[in-house]
C-alpha cells in the first residue's frame, strides 16, 4: 500500500489537449475538446484511478502525458521536471521511466519476431548492457510475470491470448519504469482472467515500486485497484478524492448517477431506481458553464452561467456549485 | 409442457485445422412464457453457438448438429421444413438482438429504409401474403406499407426515440451507439415475437446507457409477455434483467436456477468461484487457478473438474446428470455446494 502523504511523481496542471475539426476542404472549424484545463498529482507509489464514459478524454489525457500527442495548453512535470514539450534524445531518456500499456499489451507484439527479440529490443535501445547482462535482465523479468523461460524461443502465435499479454507486460517492465499508464486494461475480458490480470498487475506494483495511472470505465475495478480516484466528464475533472471515501459518499451529482448505474448483485436492480437520462453532449459544442448541467438534476440558471471551479469538499475536490 | 423453447441434449461440433472441436456438448435449456433467461458464461463457452443453433444460423459448412432436439411451440426446429422455419419461426416468431449496434446497420441506407425492408418480409400483417411469388416480384401493397409505419412509429415512441418520423429519414451514423440499440430493440419486437435472442446487447455501451438500455428491453418485453434469451459475460447485467440463470462452462451448461438463487445459493463449485472473481467492495482479488480447456480435446466427463476442488474419479469418469436442488434449481454437480 501507498505511504499516504508520497511525495507527487507526476504533476499535471491546466493541461489541454484540443483536436482540430475540419470541413471537408481541410479548412479548420473549430476545436474540440478532448482535455480541457486537467490538473492532478500521481503520487508515487499509488494507482490513481482515472474513470469517466466513453468520450470523455481520459485516454487523450493519458496520452497526452505520455508524449503520444502535445498538449495545447498547460504542464506536465514528471519528477519536478517538465516534460511536456521534450523532444527527441531528450523526450526518449523521459520514456524509459515513463510506460504507457495498451488494452492488449499482448498486440503489440511483432508476430515475426521471437519473444527473445522482443523483450531485448527495448534494453538495446535505451540501455548499454552487454548482451550477456541482457539476457539476464530478460529472464528475471519473465519470471517475475510467471512465464517459463524457455517461452524465449517461442513466436507470439506459439502462446496464448493470457501469455501473450504477459510477454507484452514485461516487454515494458524490462526498462524498469517509475510510472505506467495502464488504458483500459481490462475492457472485454472475463471475470475471472480479469481476476487473474488484476492481481498480476498488483504483485508486479509490490516487486517492481510501480506507480500506476489507471485509466478504466469499469468503477468495481477502479474501486478494487485504486488508492485515488479521479472522474472525468467531457474533458473535465469533477470529482477526485480518496477511492474509499468517493465511492463512500460521492459528491459531484455525475458520479452519484454513475456510481448508480452500475448493478449491483444482491442489491436493489438499478434498472428500476435509476433516473439518469440522456446522453453525454458532442464534445464538439460541449455546453457553457457546468457541462453536466445538461443531465444534472440539481442544474440552475447559475450552472448554464458560471463554470464551477474544482474546489475542496469534504476530503477530496470537486467542481459543483452545490456539493 | 408450458415451455416455450425446450433445447435437448444439444451437440454442436465445429471442425477445425487441429481436429474436431465439441462446442456444444449435450446442452439442455428450457424457456417458459414470458420469461427473461440469462445465459451466461466466459467467452468460448458456446454461448453464441447454442444462440445460433437456435436460429439455425450455424455458418455454412461450419457448425454441424451432431445430435439434440430443438422444441419451440411443438415443433422441433431442427428437423422442420428450412422453408417453413423462415418463413414463419427466424425473424418472426424468434427475433434477434445483436450485439454491436455499430455494424449491424447498412451506413448507406436511411434507418427507415432498412427498417421497412424488414416490415415488408416480416410484418405480422403480411403472413402468407403472396405465398408462391418468387421473392422478388413480390410487391409490398400500399394499405399493409400504411399501417407497418404506423406500427413502426408507435414502437419508436415506445422505444423512447426522440421524432420518430424525422428519425426514419436519417443515417444510421447519425445517431449514438445507445439511440441505434434502441433501433435495434424496437426492430427485434416489431414481427411480434414469441422469444427475443439477445446476445450481448449492452456490452459495447458505457454504464449510464447500459441502464438505461436494460430499463427499456425489461419493460417492452414484460408489458408484451415476449419471452427473452439474454446471454452475457457480465454477471451484474444478468442481475439486472434475468428472471433465471443458466450458467455454461466450456460447452457444458452447469447450473439453472431463479436469479435470486443463482447469486446468493450457488450450487456448482464453477459458479461460486465466477462470483468469487468479481471485484469486491473489500479490494480482495480472487481468480480461478488454471485455464479454459481447449475444445478439442476437452477433459472427459464434467469440463471443469481440472480446475475444481471437489473433483473425484467420478466426475472425471462420466458428465453427471441435471438434478434439482430445490424447485427450480438444478445442478449438473456430484458435489453440489451447500448439500454437505
Amino acid at each position: 500500500m501507498s505511504t499516504g502523504a508520497g511525495t507527487p511523481l507526476l504533476e499535471v496542471a491546466d493541461l489541454a489537449h484540443y483536436f482540430p475539426m475540419r470541413n471537408a476542404f481541410g479548412r479548420r472549424t473549430g476545436w474540440l475538446r478532448a482535455v480541457d484545463g486537467v490538473s492532478l498529482a500521481v503520487r508515487s507509489g499509488e494507482t490513481l484511478g482515472l474513470v469517466g464514459e466513453s468520450g470523455c478524454g481520459k485516454s487523450t489525457l493519458g496520452k497526452t502525458v505520455m508524449g503520444i500527442y502535445t498538449p495545447t495548453a498547460g504542464e506536465i512535470r514528471f519528477l519536478g521536471r517538465e516534460i511536456g514539450r521534450l523532444r527527441g534524445r531528450e523526450r526518449r531518456k523521459v520514456a524509459r521511466d515513463l510506460q504507457y500499456v495498451y488494452q492488449d499489451p499482448g498486440a503489440s507484439l511483432d508476430p515475426r519476431w521471437k519473444i527473445k527479440r522482443s523483450l531485448h529490443e527495448p534494453l538495446q535501445i535505451h540501455t548499454t548492457l552487454s548482451r550477456a547482462e541482457r539476457e539476464a535482465e530478460v529472464q528475471a523479468i519473465l519470471r517475475a510475470v510467471g512465464l517459463p523461460g524457455a517461452h524465449l524461443d517461442l513466436y507470439p502465435h506459439e502462446l496464448s491470448g493470457g501469455q501473450q499479454r504477459r510477454v507484452g507486460l514485461s516487454r515494458i517492465l524490462t526498462l524498469r519504469p517509475r510510472l505506467i499508464i495502464l488504458d483500459e486494461p481490462t475492457s472485454g475480458l472475463d471475470v475471472s482472467v480479469q481476476a487473474s490480470v488484476l492481481k498480476l498487475f498488483r504483485r508486479l506494483q509490490e516487486t517492481f515500486a510501480l506507480t500506476y495511472l489507471f485509466i478504466s470505465h469499469d468503477l468495481a475495478v477502479v474501486r478494487a485497484m485504486c488508492q485515488r480516484v479521479a472522474v472525468m466528464y467531457l474533458g473535465k475533472i469533477v470529482e477526485l478524492g480518496e477511492a474509499a471515501r468517493l465511492f463512500a459518499t460521492p459528491r459531484h451529482p455525475y458520479t452519484q448517477s454513475l456510481l448508480a448505474a452500475v448493478p449491483r448483485i444482491g442489491g436493489p436492480r438499478v434498472t428500476q431506481a435509476f433516473a439518469l437520462e440522456g446522453e453525454p453532449p458532442n464534445p464538439r459544442d460541449a455546453p457553457s458553464g457546468c457541462r453536466f448541467r445538461t443531465r444534472c438534476p440539481l442544474a440552475r440558471d447559475l450552472c448554464a452561467a458560471e463554470e464551477p471551479p474544482l474546489r475542496p469538499v469534504g476530503g477530496g475536490l470537486v467542481a459543483c456549485h452545490f456539493a | 409442457m408450458s415451455e416455450l423453447l425446450s433445447v435437448r441434449e444439444l451437440e454442436v461440433e465445429f471442425p477445425t485445422d487441429q481436429g474436431v472441436a465439441r462446442v456444444l456438448d449435450r446442452i439442455s435449456l428450457d424457456i417458459g412464457h414470458g420469461e427473461v433467461v440469462g445465459l451466461v458464461g466466459e467467452s468460448g463457452c458456446g454461448k453464441t453457438t447454442l444462440a445460433r443453433t437456435i436460429l439455425g444460423i450455424l455458418p455454412l459448412g461450419g457448425g454441424l448438429v451432431r445430435g439434440g432436439e430443438v422444441h419451440f411451440k411443438g415443433r422441433d426446429l431442427l428437423r422442420e421444413d428450412p422453408r417453413v422455419v423462415n418463413d414463419e419461426v427466424r425473424g418472426r416468431a424468434i427475433t434477434f438482438i445483436p450485439q454491436d449496434p455499430f455494424s449491424s446497420f447498412s451506413p448507406l441506407f436511411t434507418v427507415g429504409a432498412q427498417i421497412m425492408d424488414l416490415m415488408k418480409w416480416k410484418s405480422p400483417r403480411g403472413r402468407g401474403e403472396g405465398r408462391g411469388w418468387p421473392p422478388l416480384l413480390r410487391g409490398y401493397p400500399r394499405r399493409r406499407r400504411r399501417a407497418d409505419r404506423e406500427a413502426v412509429l408507435d414502437i419508436l415512441r415506445a422505444a423512447q426515440i426522440p421524432e420518430p418520423e424525422r428519425a426514419l429519414g436519417r443515417l444510421p451514423h447519425e445517431f449514438s451507439g445507445g439511440q441505434r440499440q434502441r433501433f435495434m430493440i424496437a426492430m427485434a419486437l416489431l414481427p411480434r415475437p414469441d422469444l427475443i435472442i439477445a446476445d450481448e446487447p449492452t456490452t459495447a455501451l458505457d454504464v449510464t446507457i447500459q441502464a438505461q438500455i436494460l430499463r427499456l428491453l425489461r419493460e417492452l418485453v414484460k408489458e408484451r409477455g415476449v419471452s427473452v434469451l439474454f446471454t452475457t459475460h457480465d454477471l451484474g447485467t444478468a442481475h439486472e434483467i434475468c428472471d433465471r440463470v443458466v450458467v455454461m462452462y466450456a460447452g457444458q451448461e452447469m447450473e439453472s436456477a431463479p436469479s435470486d438463487d443463482f447469486f446468493h445459493r450457488p450450487a456448482h463449485p464453477y459458479t461460486r468461484r465466477l462470483l468469487e472473481s468479481l471485484p469486491g467492495a473489500d479490494g480482495e482479488i480472487r481468480d480461478i487457478p488454471g485455464e479454459v480447456p481447449s475444445l478439442v480435446a476437452p477433459p472427459p466427463g464434467c469440463r471443469f473438474h481440472p480446475r475444481c476442488d471437489f473433483a473425484t474419479a467420478e466426475c472425471r469418469a462420466r458428465r453427471p446428470e441435471a438434478h434439482a436442488v430445490e424447485g427450480e434449481h438444478r445442478v449438473r454437480c456430484y458435489h453440489p455446494l451447500g448439500a454437505r
